[in-house]
């Protein structure tokens, strides 16, 4: 009985740990792989070289994003049959499907184009080194769109019936894609992934701003990140607020958690800013409270009633803690990016968005601060769907493989010290790319760490008089 | 009649994403294999770059392979990832190194050495435990109400190992008849010594597995030595020994392309031998193809997107290889 209670303890913190390492890649790659394609279409445009140097500056950074992306995704892949083989079996015939058109739409597409787009612009000209940018961009957005698809179905199902097995069976794809949660998450998510982004890029140029302040390529960064950041943000906040309110429509115990309310509030319900949630004793230690503001969040109406934990059985409760901390965090984090953002768009009105160090230094502050809110956001939908892996119909415990809990633990302690290895030196690397100065396309020397691309400077008649020298076309 | 005929179109399906893969990353995981049989860094680094634009791509089919079995084939799935935990997590962990190797090697000077090692021993155990997985399969699953129920170490048998060898020696041969086939001066010329000696080692090893195998089970055998199975399956072995003249006739004649060809060719017939003994099993003698799909709403909703998705792969993915077709110039490169 402890045997098999551990076992699924240690698969699912495997779960978590693997996924949150995943997640951290693509929230960045689908972002930096946006800006890319927008960097190179109006290199093309206007032939203004700073968007040259900056597209071949960030595709290094964008390529070992990706490849840790990649083989942390490869793993994700196959976690489902390994640690959840009994999840896989019953819910497989409705998830599997748009797994599998996730690899065959949006990781094809992504890797075919993606050695064009990183080695071939002198081989396939402009315009299809163009096309290729575009597609590995567009690859990360179908990418998105088909695994929210997914994990919003598991929240809030839809469009299937049951067989005697337990199986899921599909009955109409339309509802099972187009789940009642999908169309929010993927907004949610996609918003975050552009912010991520737009904060790391935003770091970057401020670190080069604080050596340099008249580093042309750093400005146009800076500046892109400074616009993206005080267009979207709001623009995120109110995904997040129709997100909450669908939320509190099919998972009311998800939200519930994220409020900290364990007791129901028949006439207005209030906003606990902070507290110590305390599960066991069912209620909120040392609560700071606005009084109606939950109500009013959540039903748009100061008086209208919201339900508590109190409503729902015990053994259906998520855990409380991790759910109010962690919606708190990424709040928390909105607000302070919400905060840069109308920063950066005084100092630009007064038009010292480029004499504004304090401004510089927040940015590389709240530099990662995407990732961290990414997190705390899934940590949030997460965790506040448990007990159950299909909300409501097939709970966590009854997913778990006939697995031995050694052989769980072996494979999680051998994944805790590969991915601190693996992917600690790569965002090192990472690091290192962002630190160093960004060098104009024209004098890139040839560095020892092999040849130095000299795309786009060079005639395309010459590059395939060059080809053709060497007999390569 | 028509869903049973769906299961097998499946079937189908994901046996040419799982050949694909072993076929387009059998090749560049043999370039990992033959890293540390090279001269210098000069040489690993136009070996790497005859794979780096391509290899994400042929990983790929990897996932598809494990996506479409998940996706149409649930039961399956759900049976053979637990009884092949731990080659599938080790595969997985390589893969990870591996994968890295690409970018990292090309960062650092003081950790290039090290990046290499991992390039190379990431490639080799993703080889041996694909072997070792296909092995496992092989010799049989036991399978209780819907789930698998043998034991953690039931993998590991001198057989399993021997298909683990067998794997990781033929990917060996067609990393080095495709740096023979990419590459130029010595070090092509070194590929093409190289691929003897694991030319001979892979035919050596099918001989083995190809004659162990019928013994693992008496369904194998049947389809291998009772007629009138054995008049179609005798034309494998046939095939097999044309492709093996070729190859070394090609290599005699330092031939470019012929011998790559041909030890695909290898591991083409290898897999059509296994799908002989398969057939119409997913999970041999546990599972028929036919009990383990997924509903028929789930086969129809995949197959019409795979109709017309795998033929715009395969075009864009041609393409790809098409653009960086031709012998590799060791100046190129985005680092």
């Amino acid at each position: 009985m402890l045997d098999g209670y551990s076992a699924e303890i240690l698969a699912r913190v495997q779960f978590a740990f693997t996924i949150s390492f995943h997640i951290i890649f693509p929230a960045f790659s689908i972002g930096l792989a946006s800006f890319l394609a927008v960097l190179n279409a109006r290199w093309l445009w206007t032939r203004d070289e700073t968007f040259l140097i900056l597209f071949n500056y960030w595709v290094k950074i964008f390529a070992i994003a990706f490849g840790m992306g990649v083989v942390s995704g490869i793993v994700m892949s196959y976690q489902f049959g390994t640690n959840w083989a009994v999840f896989s079996d019953k819910a497989g015939p409705v998830i599997g499907p748009l797994m599998a058109y996730e690899v065959l739409t949006a990781f094809f597409l992504e890797a075919g184009f993606l050695g064009i787009m990183l080695f071939g612009r002198e081989r396939v000209g402009e315009t299809l080194h163009m096309l290729a940018t575009g597609m590995v961009a567009f690859g990360t957005l179908i990418s998105a769109t088909w695994i929210l698809s997914v994990n919003s179905w598991m929240q809030t199902p839809a469009g299937f019936s049951m067989n005697e097995l337990g199986q899921f069976i599909p009955e109409d794809w339309w509802q099972i894609v187009f789940n009642p949660s999908f169309p929010y998450r993927l907004t949610h998510m996609v918003l975050a992934a552009f912010l991520t982004t737009a904060l790391v890029v935003g770091a970057v140029g401020a670190l080069h701003l604080l050596r340099d302040r008249k580093d042309a390529p750093a400005r146009r960064m800076f500046s892109m990140a400074m616009w993206m950041l005080v267009l979207v943000t709001p623009l995120q906040i109110a995904a997040g607020d129709f997100h909450g309110i669908n939320t509190l429509e099919h998972q009311p115990a998800k939200v519930m958690a994220m409020e900290g309310h364990f007791d129901s509030h028949p006439d207005g319900a209030p906003l606990i800013l902070f507290g110590l949630p305390n599960q066991a004793e069912k209620r909120v230690d040392y609560a700071v409270e606005i009084p109606k503001l939950s109500s009013l969040i959540l039903k748009h109406d100061l008086n209208a009633p919201l339900a508590g934990l109190d409503t729902i059985p015990d053994e259906d409760e998520p855990p409380v803690a991790i759910v109010f901390f962690s919606f708190r965090v990424m709040v928390g984090l909105g607000l302070l990016m919400l905060g840069l953002g109308v920063w950066g768009l005084i100092a630009r009105a007064r038009g010292r968005l480029f004499d504004a160090p304090m401004l510089w230094r927040a940015s590389m502050v709240m530099g990662p601060m995407g990732f961290v809110a990414v997190l705390a956001g899934w940590i949030t939908t997460e965790v506040g769907r448990q007990p159950f892996t299909v909300y409501g119909l097939l709970r966590t415990s009854d997913s778990l493989s006939p697995v031995a809990a050694p052989a769980v633990a072996a494979s999680l302690i051998a994944f805790i010290i590969v991915y601190f290895f693996v992917f600690g030196a790569g965002t090192y690397y990472i690091l290192r790319l962002m630190n160093k100065p960004i060098k104009p396309v024209s004098d890139a020397p040839m560095t020892d760490e092999g040849p130095t691309r000299t795309a786009g400077t060079t005639p395309a008649a010459q590059v395939q008089e060059k080809h053709e020298d060497k007999g390569m076309t | 009649m028509l869903g049973l005929e769906l299961s097998f179109i499946w079937a189908g399906i994901i046996a040419f994403a799982v050949l694909v893969y072993v076929i387009l990353d059998g090749f560049d995981l043999g370039v990992g294999l033959l890293f540390p049989l090279t001269k210098d860094e000069k040489e690993r680094n136009v070996m790497m770059n005859s794979v780096a634009p391509i290899w994400d791509g042929n990983e790929t089919w990897l996932v598809l392979g494990g996506g479409g079995l998940f996706a149409v084939f649930p039961l399956a799935y759900a049976v053979v990832m637990p009884a092949l935990y731990m080659p599938i997590i080790l595969m997985l962990l390589g893969l990870v190194f591996r994968g890295v190797a690409f970018e990292y090697r090309w960062r650092t000077k003081r950790w290039k050495g090290t990046w290499d090692i991992a390039f190379f021993g990431g490639s080799l155990l993703a080889s041996l435990c694909q072997g070792i997985a296909l092995g496992a399969l092989v010799q049989g699953i036991e399978v209780e109400n819907r789930a698998y129920s043998g034991g953690w170490w039931d993998w590991l048998t001198p057989f399993s190992l021997l298909t683990g060898l067998a794997v990781t020696v033929g990917y060996a041969m067609l990393g080095a008849t495709w740096l023979n086939m990419k590459l130029e001066g010595r070090i092509q010329a070194h590929m093409r010594r190289l691929a003897w000696p694991f030319g001979m080692a892979t035919v050596g090893f099918m001989a083995a597995v190809s004659l162990w195998t019928p013994f693992l089970d008496s369904v194998y055998f049947e389809r291998w030595f009772v007629f009138p199975a054995m008049a179609f399956s005798f034309v494998v072995p046939v095939l097999v020994a044309l492709c093996v003249l070729g190859l070394f006739r090609g290599l005699q004649q330092h031939r470019d392309v012929q011998p790559f060809l041909c030890a695909l060719s290898l591991f083409v017939l290898g897999f059509i031998g296994i799908g002989i003994s398969f057939y119409p099993y997913i999970v041999p003698h546990e599972l028929k193809i036919v009990d383990a799909a997924a509903p028929d709403s789930s086969l129809w909703f995949t197959l019409v997107g795979t109709m017309v998705l795998i033929p715009m792969i395969l075009t864009y993915t041609a393409y790809a290889y098409w653009v960086f077709r031709g012998k590799i110039d060791p100046e190129e490169g985005y680092h």
